[in-house]
Formats: structure tokens, C-alpha cells, sequence
């Protein structure tokens, strides 16, 4: 479904990924974890071609990414993302942040589009919030809304990045409920996440970065019970501690 | 001259009058035209598109080098030599005013572009959007609303500076109020009527621009 192959990129003289390489399947999760600036976030971008990369190919779907932004546009559409801070549009409601793409990128009518939102809408419980403002949403509303967004695009995949650490503790699990329930019914995910919780209860494999390397993937079994890196033992009982 | 004669106000009020709807009109002219030519600039310079961006900068930089005068005279002198006819001075003047400010305008809009955060354009780009349906439907709407009192207050430096036309016999507002001041010989009549004109309009941009910094729907 998705594969990665010897992805370097850097920021300048900061390299930020070294040769990393993934292959994900349909219907899989994986779960990306690391210290704080080992290349996650950066990582996923690259993943759909919002951020160029130097060195390295991705596939999507059997079909490689141009390395022209513009030309992945297409591509990028079949593969949806949410983000830490959530960044739906200001300054338009949550119907519109849902049909906005679905109509200038997919070509929906917009009765289809509204259509299609209002369904998924009712899936994450917010059917009452179309007409709202994103800033008249709690946090956790709004991350289930950038989710019922990317969905509404019919991705074949999903990218999360960090998808409830801007959250207050208490919002964290309706944002994992609706991302569990995707899990089970086969989406692919690839998510970047602390939330062990939801690696072992919804993940396949887990990736651990550090340093902008992928220093080991793992089942995840397996890799909570025995890490077979160093780094990877000492960043799990640091968060696991806590 | 002696005491406070209104009576020479109002008896040159139709002279007054069609200068300052050429002030008006030059102000409107340059500032729809400009901020079309600005928003263009603005969308190349912050593209990736390495030589246009350039070309942009530099086109940017060159008129804010130079006094808005001084382009005036060029275009005076030069569209005529470059079209191979006389155009009058009218044409030139908006040519040069448009051009001019475009170079301002563009880095008004330039900087509300890139005030929007990064995230916003990722999540456009991550959905399929283009580059120019980013700008288009989720960058730009956001960034006229921190945009909007700037270019306003653009306005009002624009409309103070159209009395820079009498350089090529123009009558703007301010030239038509010192040519009634000095054949009449009522220069404090007509130059205290001249300033009151200028700060009820000038003062009406402000409080526009005021408005539309406050009175946002929904802040953000
Ligand atoms: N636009 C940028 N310009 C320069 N350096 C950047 C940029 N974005 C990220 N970096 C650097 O790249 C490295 C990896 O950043 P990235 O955000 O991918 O890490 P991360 O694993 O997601 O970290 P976190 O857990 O804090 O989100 C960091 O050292 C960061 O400082
Ligand atoms: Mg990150």
C-alpha cells in the first residue's frame, strides 16, 4: 500500500531522516514512536509529499510520488492527515472545512459533499456541530472533525501526527475511540503516537525513530515485552514511567 | 486680505470639486489596480518557482527605491516613447500609480500570506489543493482579515500622494486648492479648507481601518 525506500532528507546542513525505509500494508496500523525531534513529524510529511525530499521513493498504491510537489497533488488527496494542532480552516464552519476539498479537489457536488459530511458527522457524534465556527469547538471536537474531514476524502490511507498531544487529558479518548474504530474496520494508519494504550490495543507494528533513523520495527508484542534496541528500551521506560 | 472670506470657497467650490474627484479616482484606480498587480507579485514571490520569484523581489525593490516623483516623471516620458504615441498625462499618471503601488501592496500581502501559520498550508497541500487553490480558498480569506486595516491605511498614504500629479499639470484636489489660493490671494481660506478636506477623508479611512481590525466575526 504505502512503501518507503532510503528516505534521507535534511534542513539545510540538519540531516533530519538518514535512509529511512517502511513498507506498510493495506489494512495495517503502525505506530511511529521517538524522542522529541528524531524525524517523526517529518517523516510522515514526506510520507505524502507536503515536504521534498532529497534522497529516497515512495510509493503509493503502486504508484511512485513525483518528486514535484505539484505533480503529487493528485496522489496526495488519496491519502489522508491529521495533524497535532488539528488546523482546521478559521475561517469557515465545519461544514465547509469538510465539503472544501471533496468540491475543489474531488469535484463533488456539493450536495454529495454535504451529504457525505453529515454522515460522518453522525459517526463521531457531532451531527450538531455543522454550522459551528472550529473556534467554538473543544479540542477534542475539532480533532474529530479534521479526522471526519480526511474521511470524507475516501483516503486509502491515513497519516496521524500526534493526534492527541495538544489535547487536554480528558478529550484524549473520543479522539482514540473514533481512531480505534477506524483500526477495526481496516483502514491503514500510520500514526505518530505516545499513546501506548492505543499502539497495543489497535497497532501491528511499531516503529521506534531516533535521530531521524528508524532503529527498529517490531510487532508489538514484541516490542513492548522485549525491545531488541538499546535506545528503544530506555525511551519505552522513560514513558512508560509515567 | 483680510478676515475669513468663505464666500472664495465656495465660489471656486466646482474647480475644488473636480480636482478632488481626480484625487478620488486616482486614489480608486491605484488601489483596485494595485492591489491586483500586488496580489500577483505577492503569490510569484512565495512560490517555488526560484527566477519569477526573482524577477518579483527585484521589480519590488526597485520601485520602493525611488520616490513615487520620480516614477511619475518616467512614466510621463517613457510610456509615450514605448507605445510610439502620446498617451496624455492622465494615462501615464495611472500607469505609474498602479505600478507603484502594486510594489507596496504585494508586500502587504505578502507578509498576511505568510502570517497564516505553516500548518494551515499543509493541511490545504495535504488534501490534494494546488498551490494556487491554497492561496485561493484557505490562505487568502485568512490573511485579508489581518490585512485588511494595512491596506486601507496604504489608501490613505495614496490618496495624500496624488498631489504629486501637478508635476506633469495635473489638477489634483491639492493643486486646484493652490491655484484658487494664489489667483484669488486666499491662501489661508482655500489651504484650511484644503487640510479640513483631507482629515475628514483621511480620518474616515482610519476609522474604516479601525472597524475592520475589530469587528471581526469570529477571532481567530
Ligand atoms: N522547517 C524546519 N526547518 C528546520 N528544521 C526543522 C524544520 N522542521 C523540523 N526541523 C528539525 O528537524 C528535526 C526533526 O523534527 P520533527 O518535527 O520531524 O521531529 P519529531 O520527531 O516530530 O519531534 P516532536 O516529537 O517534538 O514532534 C528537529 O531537529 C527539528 O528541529
Ligand atoms: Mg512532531
Amino acid at each position: 500500500m504505502i512503501r518507503i525506500e532510503g528516505l534521507s532528507k535534511s534542513y539545510g546542513d540538519l540531516p533530519v531522516l538518514r535512509n529511512c525505509s517502511l513498507e506498510v500494508g493495506r489494512g495495517e496500523v503502525v505506530v511511529i514512536c521517538g524522542p522529541s525531534g528524531s524525524g517523526k513529524s517529518t517523516f510522515v510529511k514526506c510520507m505524502n509529499g507536503i515536504e521534498p525530499v532529497q534522497a529516497g521513493r515512495i510509493t503509493i498504491d503502486g504508484e511512485v510520488l513525483p518528486s514535484k510537489p505539484a505533480a503529487a497533488a493528485r496522489i496526495r488527496s488519496r491519502v489522508g492527515m491529521v495533524f497535532q494542532h488539528f488546523e482546521l480552516y478559521p475561517h469557515l464552519t465545519v461544514m465547509e472545512n469538510i465539503c472544501l476539498a471533496q468540491i475543489h479537489v474531488l469535484k463533488r457536488g456539493r450536495g454529495e459533499a454535504e451529504a457525505k459530511a453529515r454522515a460522518l458527522l453522525r459517526r463521531v457524534g457531532l451531527a450538531d456541530k455543522e454550522s459551528a465556527y472550529p473556534t467554538q469547538l473543544s479540542g477534542g471536537q475539532q480533532q474529530r472533525i479534521a479526522i471526519v474531514r480526511a474521511l470524507a476524502m475516501d483516503p486509502i490511507a491515513m497519516l496521524f501526527d500526534e493526534p492527541t498531544s495538544a489535547l487536554d487529558p480528558e478529550m484524549i479518548g473520543e479522539v482514540l475511540a473514533v481512531m480505534l474504530e477506524l483500526a477495526r474496520e481496516g483502514m491503514t494508519m500510520i500514526v505518530v503516537t505516545h499513546e501506548m494504550g492505543f499502539a497495543k490495543a489497535a497497532a501491528g507494528r511499531i516503529v521506534f525513530m531516533d535521530h531521524g533513523e528508524i532503529v527498529e520495527v517490531a510487532e508489538t508484542q514484541h516490542f513492548f515485552a522485549q525491545p531488541s534496541s538499546e535506545r528503544a528500551r530506555l525511551f519505552l521506560s522513560r514513558i512508560l514511567a509515567h | 486680505m483680510s478676515g475669513f472670506d468663505i464666500s472664495v470657497i465656495l465660489h471656486a467650490l466646482p474647480f475644488l470639486a473636480k480636482g478632488l474627484g481626480l484625487s478620488l479616482a486616482l486614489t480608486a484606480v491605484a488601489m483596485i489596480g494595485g492591489l491586483a498587480l500586488g496580489l500577483v507579485i505577492a503569490v510569484i514571490r512565495l512560490s517555488r518557482f526560484r527566477f519569477p520569484a526573482m524577477l518579483a523581489a527585484l521589480y519590488v525593490n526597485g520601485f520602493r527605491a525611488v520616490p513615487l516623483i520620480l516614477v511619475i516623471f518616467w512614466f510621463y516620458f517613457l510610456v509615450p516613447l514605448l507605445l510610439g504615441r502620446p498617451v496624455g498625462a492622465l494615462y501615464s499618471v495611472l500607469i505609474a500609480f498602479v505600478m507603484f503601488e502594486g510594489a507596496y501592496y504585494s508586500e502587504i500581502i505578502r507578509a498576511g500570506l505568510k502570517s497564516v501559520r505553516p500548518g494551515q498550508w499543509q493541511a490545504a497541500q495535504a488534501s490534494g489543493m494546488t498551490y494556487l487553490q491554497t492561496i485561493r480558498l484557505v490562505v487568502l480569506p485568512q490573511a485579508l482579515r489581518k490585512m485588511a486595516p494595512l491596506m486601507v491605511t496604504q489608501g490613505v498614504v495614496l490618496f495624500q500622494d496624488t498631489s504629486l500629479v501637478y508635476v506633469v499639470s495635473l489638477h489634483d484636489f491639492m493643486t486646484s486648492a493652490s491655484i484658487v489660493a494664489n489667483t484669488q490671494n486666499r491662501i489661508v481660506e482655500l489651504y484650511v479648507f484644503a487640510a479640513f478636506v483631507y482629515f475628514a477623508i483621511c480620518t474616515t479611512g482610519s476609522v474604516l481601518a479601525q472597524r475592520l481590525s475589530s469587528g471581526r466575526r469570529h477571532a481567530y
